[in-house]
C-alpha cells in the first residue's frame, strides 16, 4: 500500500539495536537440568521484523520470555533498547501478546485495552481515547463496549494486539499469537500485523512454528535447533512490502523452501519433541 | 503450499457480536420470575404432602421390627399446617403483656441473623486473609492448610462452652465481651473455612499467561491482586460465601443452644420444645423462623452474586 513510508530501520537515533543477545543461555534446574537455550548471539535492529522458528522444544518461546524479562537467563546478557531487559520491562518498553488472547472477561473490550494504561496511571478520558484509536487500528471500532466472550477467536487476538500496542512500545513481542486461529483468519491478521508494524515503526519479535507465516511476516527468519536451542541459520527475506500477491510469488516459495531446508538440515537427527515446551 | 505449517482450524470464522443487551435483561427477568414460581410451588407441595401424610398415615407411625421408620401422624407430633400458622397469631404465653408468637419468632430470628452476620463478616475476613496469605507464601500454605482443615473436625458442641468461658475472661482495651460475641465467634469458626479454601483456589485460578502479562506491565503485587487475582477469584468466592453463610447460621443456632444464650432462635427452639406436649404447634413456629432465617441469608448471598455477575465465567452476564 504505502510504499512512500521511510524505512525506520535506517539509523534511528543513537541506539539502532532494539534487542541484543550476547552469549545467552537458559538452563531450567530440576531433578534433571534441562538446557533450553545455549550460546545465543543475536542483534535485532530497530524497526526490524524478526521471527524465531524451530522444532517443538527448541526454546523459541523461552527466548522471547528472556527478552521480555519474564524469566532470567542463566548465562549471557539480554539488552533491550540499550538497557537491561529488566529495566526495559520496568519502563514498559515492549508490548507482548501470547497464543491465548488472555483477555479479562469481566472487562469490556476497551477496558482490556486500557489495562496497561490504567497501571501507568493515565486518566480515564485519555485512556478511553487511546483505546478507541487502537481498536480502530486493529479493525474493531464497533466493539469498544462489547464483552470479550462476544468476540470470535480472531477478534479476541486483535484486542490482545491492541492491548500490546497500548503504551506505544517500540518493541512488540509475540508468542505464536495466531497459533490457535484458522488459516483464513490467520492470513488476514498476518497482513494486518505487517501493516501495523510498518505504520508504527515498531520492532517486532515473533515466535511461530509455521514456515509460511515466518516468511510472510519477517525481514529475517532466525532458525533454531532442537534442545538445546541454538541459532543454526538466519534467513533474510527481502520481499519488500507484503501484499496478498506476496504469498503466491515464486520468491516467496523459494524462501519457504530455504527456511524448510534450514530447519531440516540441523534437526533431522534429533527431533524428540519435548512435551512441555511452551 | 503443500500443507506446510497448516494449522488445524480451531476458532470459527463467524464474527457475530451476540444478541443485544436488552434481550439479555429481559431473559434474566423472566428466569427470575420462573424461579420464584418454582419456589412457591415447592412450598405448596411440601404443605400438601404434610397434610396428605396426616390424612393417610397411622397415628402411631409405622414400625419395622420395632424400629419406627415413619413418624406418628397424630396432632401432637404433626400439627396441621393451619394450626401452625394460626399459632403465629396467638400470644406467646398466658401472661397479660405477652406478644404474639410471630413477633417473638421474628425478634429471635432477627437477633440470630445479626449474630450470624457478624460471625460471617469475621469469618469471611479471617478466611480471606488466610487465603491471601497462603496464596502469597507457599510456606504459609504448607504450614497453615493442615490446621485449617483440622479446625473443622473439632466438634462444635464441645467448642461452644469453651469459647464462652474464654470470652468471659477476655479484656481487650475498652471492649466489653458480650455473650452474643461468643456466638458470633463460633459462627465465624465454621464460616471461615469455605472462604479460606475458596479464596486460595480463586486467587490461584488466573492462568500463567495472565500472570506473565501483569508482569510484563510491571504491575506491582497489589495491582495484579486487585486487577487480576481478586476478580478472577469471584467465581470461587460466591459458592464459598453461600456455604459460609449457611455454616454461620447453623453455627450461631447450635452455639445458642449449647451455651443457652438468650434472645436467639436457638434458645426459642429449646423453650418451645419444652411445651411440645401441651402446645405442639408452637415449636414448629420456631422451626419455621429458623428456616426463614436461612432463606434470608441465602437471598442476601444471591444479591451479592447478582451484583458481581460480570465476574462470572463464560459470560453469564448476558
Amino acid at each position: 500500500m504505502s510504499a512512500a513510508l521511510p524505512s525506520p530501520r535506517a539509523g534511528d537515533g543513537p541506539v539502532s539495536e532494539a534487542v541484543q543477545l550476547a552469549g545467552v543461555g537458559k538452563t531450567f534446574r530440576g531433578r534433571t537440568d534441562v538446557t533450553a537455550l545455549a550460546d545465543i548471539d543475536l542483534a535485532i535492529e530497530a524497526g526490524e521484523f524478526v521471527t524465531f522458528i524451530g522444532p517443538s522444544g527448541c526454546g523459541k518461546s523461552t527466548l522471547l520470555r528472556l527478552i521480555a524479562d519474564l524469566i532470567e537467563p542463566t548465562a549471557g546478557t539480554v539488552t533491550v533498547n540499550g538497557k537491561s531487559a529488566r529495566q526495559a520491562r520496568l519502563d514498559q518498553d515492549y508490548g507482548i501478546a501470547f497464543q491465548q488472547a488472555g483477555l479479562m472477561e469481566w472487562r469490556t473490550v476497551a477496558r482490556n485495552v486500557e489495562l496497561p494504561l490504567e497501571l501507568r496511571g493515565w486518566d480515564r478520558a485519555r485512556r478511553r481515547t487511546r483505546a478507541r484509536e487502537l481498536l480502530e487500528l486493529v479493525g474493531l471500532p464497533d466493539f469498544v463496549d462489547s464483552w470479550p466472550i462476544e468476540l470470535s477467536g480472531g477478534m479476541q487476538q486483535r484486542v490482545a494486539i491492541a492491548r500490546a500496542l497500548a503504551t506505544g512500545p517500540k518493541l512488540l513481542l509475540m508468542d505464536e499469537p495466531f497459533g490457535a486461529l484458522d488459516e483464513m483468519t490467520r492470513e488476514r491478521l498476518q497482513a494486518e500485523l505487517t501493516r501495523i508494524a510498518r505504520e508504527s515503526g515498531a520492532t517486532v519479535v515473533f515466535v511461530t512454528h509455521s514456515i509460511p507465516e515466518a516468511v510472510y511476516l519477517s525481514d529475517r527468519v532466525v532458525v533454531l535447533s532442537a534442545r538445546p536451542g541454538r541459532v543454526t541459520e538466519i534467513v533474510p527475506v527481502p520481499l519488500g512490502d507484503r501484499t496478498d500477491d506476496t504469498r503466491e510469488a515464486p520468491e516467496f516459495y523459494a524462501k519457504v523452501t530455504e527456511v524448510r531446508e534450514a530447519l531440516r538440515g540441523r534437526t533431522g537427527r534429533a527431533t524428540v519433541p519435548a512435551a512441555e515446551e511452551r | 503450499m503443500t500443507g506446510v505449517g497448516a494449522e488445524p482450524a480451531v476458532a470459527a470464522l463467524v464474527e457475530d457480536a451476540g444478541p443485544p443487551p436488552a434481550a439479555h435483561r429481559e431473559r434474566r427477568t423472566r428466569s427470575a420470575l420462573t424461579r420464584a414460581g418454582w419456589f412457591v410451588a415447592s412450598v405448596v407441595l411440601v404443605c400438601a404432602l404434610w397434610e396428605a401424610y396426616k390424612a393417610i398415615g397411622s397415628p402411631d407411625g409405622w414400625s419395622v421390627f420395632g424400629v419406627r421408620v415413619l413418624p406418628r401422624a397424630d396432632d401432637a407430633s404433626m400439627p396441621h399446617v393451619w394450626q401452625v400458622l394460626q399459632r403465629f397469631g396467638r400470644p406467646e404465653s398466658a401472661a397479660e403483656d405477652s406478644s404474639s408468637v410471630a413477633v417473638a419468632v421474628l425478634d429471635a430470628a432477627w437477633f440470630t441473623f445479626r449474630v450470624a452476620m457478624a460471625g460471617l463478616l469475621l469469618g469471611g475476613a479471617v478466611g480471606f486473609g488466610l487465603g491471601m496469605l497462603m496464596d502469597r507464601f507457599a510456606i504459609a500454605e504448607r504450614g497453615l492448610l493442615p490446621y485449617v482443615v483440622l479446625s473443622q473436625t473439632v466438634p462444635l458442641i464441645a467448642l461452644a462452652p469453651l469459647v464462652v468461658g474464654w470470652g468471659g475472661r477476655l479484656h481487650i482495651g475498652a471492649l466489653i465481651w458480650r455473650p452474643w460475641m461468643s456466638v458470633s465467634v463460633i459462627a465465624a469458626y465454621l464460616a471461615f473455612f469455605p472462604i479460606a479454601v475458596g479464596a486460595l483456589r480463586g486467587l490461584r485460578s488466573p492462568s500463567p499467561h495472565s500472570l506473565e502479562l501483569m508482569r510484563s506491565f510491571s504491575a506491582s503485587w497489589w495491582q495484579s491482586f486487585r486487577r487480576l487475582k481478586l476478580p478472577a477469584s469471584v467465581p470461587y468466592l460466591i459458592p464459598a460465601l453461600r456455604l459460609a453463610a449457611a455454616s454461620a447460621v447453623v453455627g450461631a443456632i447450635v452455639a445458642e443452644i449449647s451455651t443457652g444464650i438468650r434472645g436467639g432462635i436457638g434458645r426459642l427452639v429449646i423453650e418451645y420444645s419444652r411445651e411440645a406436649t401441651s402446645d405442639p404447634a408452637k415449636v414448629w413456629t420456631a422451626f419455621l423462623g429458623a428456616a426463614l432465617l436461612g432463606l434470608l441469608v441465602a437471598g442476601l448471598v444471591a444479591l451479592v452474586d447478582l451484583a458481581l455477575v460480570r465476574y462470572r465465567p463464560s459470560g453469564a452476564h448476558r
